[in-house]
């Protein structure tokens, strides 16, 4: 039952890291670069819908869309501002820059709600648990892992029939040829930016209801899991992302329940290094031919 | 000699008088008594964070690689400085301070090397953003796992547990956990930090201007073409990094050995920042352009309270702007024809052969 118990936690942690992982593997597959700042967005779309239900008194639904609202916003504008006038420039620039950006939203909510955690209030999120004979399964665990079904779903039929998701995958293909094409490249990036921040603020709802701290630092070691997790799918590829996460959850559970409870986080990350070791595409990942 | 060759080797006089200056001033400062407290105390850690800079500056500029560890080797430094330094004092009874700081200093050089060299392997081969995410996962594993080393040390022989404290009874403890290396006879000097500055340029600048270092730019401007002209990429990014890695442990010793305690909060990720702070600031590729930025924005805190409140805030928005300033084509041609009359006046008339 016990095992049971943590499969289940592992599920529902790896279902929030999955999603989060979306958001990195489609940015990095299309605009080449890893968006540290990701991670902060998810903070900034759960202290959002922490004030819609806290302070302004919206209803779960109306909240959750807001923070979604809020973070596409943002995503775009932060894809505007810094990323978008380095589109020439080498990977290290866009790096550090993404680096400056997380700290920068990091430090602008610290300013904004203070460094004392707040805790999420409860919604329907995080309503009775279900027993099924003697295994109790949260709430939060059901919507959670609904959630990352449905948005599955969503985004692979978005990549595979509609104009702009056959867009990007030209985009992530050859940035070039696409541009010939008469795709609209600096929009297509945007676009992305905007589904992976929309779909960050559902995991900081998400993260925020199964684990109800929230301070500035909540989004950090999430989404530096999650990029782990996009990787070890193979960056780059959506059904990867799912997979990688819901495996690095479970993983994660299971270290920090039969291995050792402080070093959870050192198990997480030693998976990433044996992943790039023996694998360095992830599972799913294709290799890159590079062409001179 | 080319005008290059002129240029550089006027670049390293000038860098090495800039920090032996430097130093003698602060030396006869100390001498004559005319140094503030505060400054006095933060001798150590400036040679500390001038040491992780220049070593950092070439992993980023001279290697074009992120590494977002660097606190992290600057931890297994601290902490080897102060296990083999509290040993030598228990196991072989070394009372001079200065051998056993130096041996510490080697011990936590070589530590963080092969620390280096063991997530070098598996990342420096693979090309992309992969050492960004490796070397900072890293400093969180290094973080998970100093949280439960116990080191004890009893009749001179080493003690170490792992996750809980189990210890032989008499044991005096170097490492105890979360609460970090504690009792630390504290034996860094500012004069030792001085040497591992002198020690840390004269490695780095000599390396940048060798065959070694040349096949490292190469391959940083262009892994391909580096490639196909025969340069092994993996073995010159790899130097790059361990050397790095090891200078940032020495310089982690010396550190740790400054206080009297060392706990692993002091080595996170927001000290990877600083430091990559101090790289950027200070121009990525330039040695001087760390050691001064170092300096000031070491100093600068603590002489600006209102400041060190938005100091983060601020560090952000510099990374972001400087990448933006010095990355963007647009911007930087409005910059260049901004600067360029200047640049002629000052140059005088000895326009024309500009090989450099």
């Amino acid at each position: 039952m016990i095992f049971l118990d943590n499969l289940i936690n592992g599920l529902s942690l790896g279902s929030i890291y999955a999603i989060i992982a979306l958001g990195y593997t489609m940015v990095y597959g299309i605009a080449k670069m890893l968006n540290f700042a990701h991670g902060d967005v998810i903070m900034i779309g759960a202290y959002i819908a922490f004030c819609g239900l806290q302070y302004w008194g919206l209803p779960p639904v109306i909240a959750i869309l807001a923070a979604m609202a809020v973070c596409t916003l943002l995503g775009v504008t932060i894809e505007g501002l810094a990323y978008r006038p380095l589109r020439q420039a080498t990977s290290l620039a866009v790096l550090i820059t993404a680096i400056g950006m997380s700290y920068l939203l990091q430090n602008i909510a610290l300013m904004i709600w203070g460094a004392n955690p707040k805790s999420f209030p409860r919604t329907f999120i995080n309503g009775a648990s279900i027993r099924i004979g003697q295994l109790n399964i949260s709430s939060a665990t059901i919507w959670t892992i609904l959630a990352n079904i449905v948005i599955m779903v969503a985004l692979t039929l978005f990549t595979a029939k509609t104009k702009m998701g056959k867009a990007m995958r030209c985009v992530s293909e050859d940035r070039g040829a696409a541009e010939l094409m008469g795709i609209n490249v600096n929009r297509t990036i945007s676009m992305t930016f905007a589904i992976g921040s929309a779909l960050a603020a559902i995991a900081g709802v998400l993260l925020c209801s199964s684990y109800p701290i929230l301070q500035p630092t909540t989004g950090s070691m999430p989404g530096i899991k999650a990029f782990t997790a996009a990787v070890f799918g193979g960056i780059g590829s959506i059904p990867g992302a799912m997979i990688g996460g819901v495996l690095l959850g479970v993983i994660e559970i299971f270290g920090k329940a039969y291995i050792s409870t402080e070093l959870g986080d050192a198990i997480v990350f030693a998976v990433l290094i044996v992943v790039l070791l023996v694998k360095p595409t992830g599972l799913l990942g294709k290799p890159v031919r590079e062409k001179v | 000699m080319t005008r290059a060759k002129r240029n550089r080797l006027i670049y390293n006089i000038v860098t090495f008088v800039l920090v032996i200056g430097a130093f003698i001033l602060l030396q006869s400062m100390i001498a004559n008594k005319s140094i503030t407290r505060s400054l006095k105390g933060q001798l150590v850690p400036i040679c500390c964070w001038v040491v992780m800079a220049v070593s950092l500056n070439l992993v980023i500029g001279i290697s074009g690689e992120l590494s977002l560890g660097h606190a992290g080797f600057m931890s297994v430094g601290a902490y080897t400085g102060a296990v083999v330094s509290g040993w030598l004092l228990n196991a072989c009874a070394i009372e001079n301070t200065t051998l056993r700081l130096v041996l510490a200093i080697v011990a936590g050089g070589i530590m963080a090397g092969v620390m280096g060299a063991l997530i070098g392997i598996p990342v420096l081969r693979l090309r992309g953003d992969y050492l960004a995410i490796v070397t900072l996962a890293f400093g969180e594993i290094i973080r998970n796992l100093v949280n439960v080393l116990y080191v004890g040390v009893a009749d001179g022989r080493l003690a170490f547990s792992f996750l809980n404290k189990k210890m032989p009874e008499g044991v005096t403890m170097l490492v105890d956990g979360a609460k970090g290396a504690v009792k630390i006879k504290p034996v860094s000097t500012f004069t030792a930090g001085f040497v591992l500055i002198m020690i840390t340029l004269l490695v780095v600048l000599n390396l940048v201007n060798s065959r070694a270092g040349r096949a490292i730019k190469a391959t940083r401007d262009n892994r391909i073409a580096a490639e196909s002209m025969g340069v092994p990429v993996t073995k010159y990014k790899m130097m790059a990094f361990v050397t790095a890695a090891a200078l940032a442990g020495m310089a982690g010793a010396l550190y740790g050995l400054n206080s009297s305690t060392v706990v692993p909060t002091q080595f996170t990720f927001n000290q990877s920042i600083n430091v990559l702070v101090f790289v950027v600031l200070g121009g990525l590729g330039n040695v001087l352009g760390s050691v001064i930025s170092a300096t000031l924005l070491t100093v600068l805190p603590e002489m600006l309270r209102a400041f060190s409140d938005y100091r983060m805030l601020v560090y952000a928005v510099v990374l972001i702007l400087v990448m933006i300033f010095t990355n963007n084509p647009l911007i930087r041609s409005v910059m260049n024809s901004a600067i360029a009359p200047l640049k002629r006046t000052l140059r005088g008339k000895k326009q024309g052969g500009d090989i450099a």
